[in-house]
């Protein structure tokens, strides 16, 4: 077993892991989905982009199987949510972890309710906490944590049973510069030992290029994709990617996409 | 490095730069922060100092007759020889013991029925009338009822004021599990728990802060029931009777201590009820 679970399916890689096909979604009489389609490939970070209320959220909460939908499927290697292990980290990480337990339990709780022995609970944190190479104490309450470190526990938690899928939604907007660097340099180190798939919600466009093997421009409501961008930078990226031709080129032709639909 | 870091130009300004002031030393921030402490332990008491000393003036210049009003000392000697072992012990640990009562009879069956309730939005909907009227209702207006369904019986007592208590606990552990942090159960579900777990691991302990604000309001309430009960209800015990009792015969010295010995009783629950809420919801506010 590698350092984090990498998850077994039996698909072949080519084929998209998620499958949206048709997706409609409405709120009161307003359609904000009306016909959505998207496939995302296997072991990749999509960035998702778009104008500001265009559904960004809507959209991985419904995946998440925490919305339900109107119309349409949503389907992950064909299967359905519930046959799924998906991870989601939220940007509000105050009210996303459990402060009546300890971090250590928080980031349990998932492997728990799948019924794994203490022991074997036990292995996976430990595990998890030599990848993340994590400095603080676990046996403390979550509200006891600065939030780089409570945000890191969040996203450990959703890495524990490895998941097939992890969705992220603004998971660095409620932290400062310097956290948001090292959690940014963890999800990518995370990324390269497991291939985990990871879309990730994000309003900082050079961020979303950074990371993103692919990032998914959305257009203004009723929402569709206006753009899948593409940037193949080697990983780890670094410092010097953000200065690479290639980086700066698929981010302002990001931004010229984005600026077109925002202006439509 | 630049050159000046080893100039070794004065930092602060000179002393007589006049409209400049010097900064404090460490040691007189030390002593200012110490007496700032000390300063923060005795505000609280200066308003009973205050009263106190009032009281003693107003009583010996005998603004109010001595006989609505005796000084403080006599009324404070009475109060503790009352408590170390005279008659008003005993009132003070009936009074509590009922209370005590009354109160856990509406904690166990108030906070499970709440976070029922709470989980179940339609359920709550259907009886939030009952429980809103109810609740306005004051206790006191029930004390005829419970006294021709339970008589003048010590537990007629306890009844009534676990029947005012009660619907508070409901009400507050209800809306704690309804306005649970929809983001907490969020997180549980998309971990997969299932129903009885998100109820389980996530709305009760959601709820747990919400229901100590109700138990602490549950608990002063039954010990006004208590004491209210005890003055009208054939009673021949509990603070409530020492109090009319004393106040019957012109006792009024120990009218005064029984109504001080109620208000330590109140002011120690809630304060107990505050430290319990503290430890067990440690997170609460955090
Ligand atoms: N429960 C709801 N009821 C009604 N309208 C809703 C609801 N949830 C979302 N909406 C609307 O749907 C649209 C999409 O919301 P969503 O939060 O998904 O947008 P977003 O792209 O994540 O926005 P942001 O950039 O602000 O994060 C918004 O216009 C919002 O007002
Ligand atoms: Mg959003």
């Amino acid at each position: 077993m590698t350092i984090l679970d990498t998850p077994t399916t039996g698909q072949s890689v080519d084929s998209p892991l998620i499958t949206i096909r048709g997706l409609v979604k409405y709120f009161g009489d307003a359609p904000l989905y009306d016909g959505f389609d998207l496939d995302i490939a296997r072991g990749r970070i999509i960035s998702v982009f778009g104008p500001n209320g265009c559904g960004k959220s809507t959209l991985i909460n419904m995946m998440a199987g925490l919305i339900p939908i109107d119309g349409g499927e949503i389907l992950f290697g064909g299967k359905t949510r519930r046959e799924t292990r998906i991870g989601y980290v939220f940007q509000n990480y105050r009210e996303a972890l459990f402060p009546w337990m300890r971090t250590r339990d928080n980031i349990a709780y998932p492997l728990k309710l799948m019924g794994w022995s203490k022991a074997r609970v036990e292995a996976r944190v430990e595990e998890l906490v030599a990848s993340f190479g994590i400095g603080f104490d676990l046996n403390r309450y979550p509200y006891e944590l600065s939030g780089g470190q409570q945000q890191t526990a969040s996203i450990m938690r959703a890495l524990a049973p490895g998941p097939e899928v992890v969705l992220l939604d603004e998971p660095f907007s409620a932290l400062d510069f310097e956290m948001t660097l090292f959690i940014r340099e963890k999800l990518q180190q995370v990324f390269m030992e497991t291939g985990t798939t990871m879309m990730l919600v994000s309003h900082d466009l050079e961020e979303a290029v950074y990371l993103a093997d692919e990032v998914l421009l959305l257009t203004k409501r009723p929402t569709q994709v206006a753009e899948v961008v593409r940037f193949d930078a080697a990983r780890p990226r670094d410092l010097d990617t953000l200065s690479a031709p290639a980086f700066i080129e698929a981010k302002r032709h990001s931004l010229e996409v984005f600026q077109r639909e925002v202006r439509k | 490095m630049s050159a000046d870091m080893t100039d070794p130009a004065p930092l602060a300004a000179p002393p007589d730069a006049g409209s400049i002031r010097a900064l404090p030393s460490r040691a007189q921030a030390r002593r200012r922060a110490a007496r700032e402490r000390a300063v923060g332990l005795l505000l609280p008491v200066v308003g009973a100092v205050a009263l106190f000393v009032i009281w003693a003036l107003v009583a010996q210049m005998k603004l109010i007759t001595p006989i609505l009003l005796p000084g403080p000392i006599p009324v404070l000697a009475t109060l503790v020889q009352g408590l170390a072992g005279g008659k008003l012990m005993m009132d003070f640990a009936v009074t509590v013991l009922r209370t005590l009562e009354a109160f856990a009879i509406s904690a166990v069956i108030g906070m499970p029925l709440g976070v029922l309730l709470g989980s179940n939005e339609k359920a709550y909907r259907s009886v939030e009338f009952l429980i809103d009227f109810f609740r306005s209702t004051p206790a006191s207006a029930m004390i005829p009822l419970f006294l021709l369904i339970f008589g003048v019986s010590d537990f007629n007592k306890v009844a009534i004021a676990a029947f005012g208590a009660v619907l508070i606990v409901i009400f507050n552990s209800a809306y704690g599990v309804m306005n649970a942090r929809k983001q907490r159960i969020m997180a549980a579900r998309v971990m997969g728990a299932s129903g009885w777990r998100v109820f389980r691991d996530v709305l009760i302990w959601e709820s747990l802060q919400p229901s100590f604000v109700g138990l602490r309001t549950a608990v002063s309430m039954a010990l006004v029931v208590v004491v209210v009960a005890e003055m009208f209800i054939g009673s021949t015990n509990g603070l409530g009777h020492a109090i009319l009792d004393a106040q019957q015969v012109l006792n009024v010295k120990l009218m005064y201590a029984a109504i001080l010995a109620t208000g330590i009783l109140g002011y120690l629950l809630n304060i107990l009820f505050l430290y319990a809420e503290r430890r067990i919801v440690h997170w609460s506010g955090r």
